[in-house]
């Protein structure tokens, strides 16, 4: 037991189950998910996690470090650690399967329910879709679209914490930038999809997401977006048709 | 189906009219908070009030837009705060009703008070 | 044994969350103010010597350094408030986190003016 030791209290269990401390040795250039994959090889077999592509890609190995979530693979010890304590437990706001790894199903289901999912009305004997790249629309959906799924925004928002059914930023973010998809057809039921109760208007603007994003993306921008369009559909309509 | 897009309407319009009415508190508040900074410069008294106010339809008529604003703006917030904070209670649409009379009735005669000094 | 983690105070402690918790929190003391402010208002309709009555009530210490902090919560509603009607009616510029440190400021200023203009 090296004094260059990290402690490092890793959530065991499900909903219910405790912090368990390990000792794993400190190295340069660690970054937290060596740090979950030491104590699975070397320490405890029985630790359950995500990850895969390990190198920012993917998103899979999202989890909650020091009570902020982060991707693991892209998050240096030195960057986070405290003195020489680590705390890595599930992300927030998801059921917990077993340890670190969450049920992901209903941050996927809302996306589907927020009619995060393209839809086009041409097919292959027709022309190509000529969307020009520096229109307003454009630039609007290119601000969102590189969203990988990771599941850090929908962790961070105390909005999805206090209200079950709020889509989260995630989805909202999608939608907008479908919304901005001038060849989608499905933008009535998308306004309508995210307007509500569970919708774009019980945002608070908090900023959690837009500051934990890893990709920088801004789902506070893209739900004011939704909001405005909501808003101005709710009681002027809109060029797709009235709520 | 028709009843969620229903509820998703009266949400748009109630979160269109909180932020349509913080934009008039805007400019209504930023002008009290000067006149109270000038109007308190050596202690206020009734009689000071009333005298700036008293017959002045000017004064009369921004006031009472004031408090149409307040009665549009704060019920909604405050209905957000309680819904958020105790979802199961159902106090959200009762308690924000009530601060909404409140405000309308009580502002509304605070509105004429000032304006007729006790005179009515 | 115990539950899992949820958020706690690590995940928001940045400076746009803070900015919401203050509108929050100033908008709702502001919003069980209001009633009592229109009411005292409204003694006026008593004429002058009558809401000179009233009034002398206010003369209390507890009253005075009750506007004095309403006038800062209205600051601070009003200047967040702004900051949030730029961030969801005009162009997208980030959190807008300047905005934050000006509305404080703000707060500050008009709470050290009223305690200058009063006597």
């Amino acid at each position: 037991m090296s004094n260059t030791d990290l402690k490092v209290k890793v959530w065991r269990g499900a909903e219910q189950g405790e912090f368990v401390e390990y000792l794993v040795p400190r190295n340069p250039n660690q970054t937290v998910l060596d740090v979950v994959t030491y104590i699975q090889r070397k320490l405890d077999p029985t630790l359950s996690y995500r990850f895969a592509c390990r190198v920012g890609m993917c998103g899979s190995c999202a989890m909650t470090v020091n009570g902020v979530a982060r991707w693991t693979c892209r998050t240096h010890v030195s960057q986070i650690v405290q003195g020489d304590a680590l705390e890595i437990a599930p992300l927030n706001n998801l059921p917990v399967i077993k340890d670190l790894a969450t049920d992901m199903r209903e941050f996927f289901n809302k996306w589907k329910g927020a009619v995060g999912f393209f839809k086009g009305e041409k097919t292959r004997y027709d022309d190509f879709a000529k969307v020009q790249p520096d229109s307003e629309e454009r630039q609007l959906a290119n601000a969102g679209i590189e969203c990988i799924g990771c599941g850090v925004c929908y962790a961070s928002c105390e909005v999805v914490e206090s209200r079950q059914n709020y889509l989260g930023p995630a989805a909202l973010n999608r939608a907008w930038t479908l919304t901005n998809d001038v060849r989608d057809v499905q933008q009535l039921e998308r306004m309508r999809a995210v307007a509500g109760d569970a919708g774009c208007h019980a945002c608070h603007s908090q900023g959690s997401c837009t500051e934990a994003c890893p990709k920088s993306i801004a789902p506070t921008a893209s739900i004011a977006g939704l909001k405005k369009l909501v808003a101005r559909a709710a009681v002027r309509g809109s060029k797709w048709g009235k709520l | 189906m028709g009843q969620v897009v229903n509820q998703g309407v009266l949400q748009a319009k109630l979160w269109y009219a909180q932020r349509i009415s913080a934009m008039v508190l805007g400019i209504c508040v930023a002008v009290h908070l000067v006149m109270i900074f000038y109007a308190i410069r050596g202690g206020l008294s009734a009689q000071e009030i009333l005298g700036r106010t008293q017959g002045n339809v000017l004064f009369a008529f921004f006031y009472e837009v004031f408090v149409l604003a307040c009665f549009i703006h704060a019920p909604i917030g405050i209905s957000n705060i309680l819904q958020e904070t105790f979802p199961k209670m159902g106090i959200a649409k009762p308690a924000a009703c009530i601060l909404g009379i409140l405000i309308l009735v009580l502002g509304s005669t605070a509105v004429v008070g000032v304006y007729s000094g006790g005179a009515l | 044994m115990s539950s899992r983690p949820r958020l706690d105070s690590r995940a928001k402690s940045h400076l746009s969350y803070f900015a919401y918790a203050c509108h929050r929190f100033s908008g709702l003391l502001l919003a069980c103010f209001i009633p009592l402010h229109f009411l005292m208002l409204s003694q006026s309709l008593r004429g002058a010597q009558g809401f000179e009555q009233s009034l002398a009530l206010t003369d209390l210490w507890v009253f005075k350094f009750g506007e004095w902090a309403l006038v800062i919560l209205l600051a601070v509603h009003l200047a967040g408030g702004l900051r949030l009607l730029i961030i969801e009616f005009g162009p997208w510029n980030g959190l807008r986190k300047g905005w934050i440190q000006l509305s404080t400021l703000f707060g500050i200023a008009c709470g050290l003016l009223f305690l200058y203009f009063a006597n």
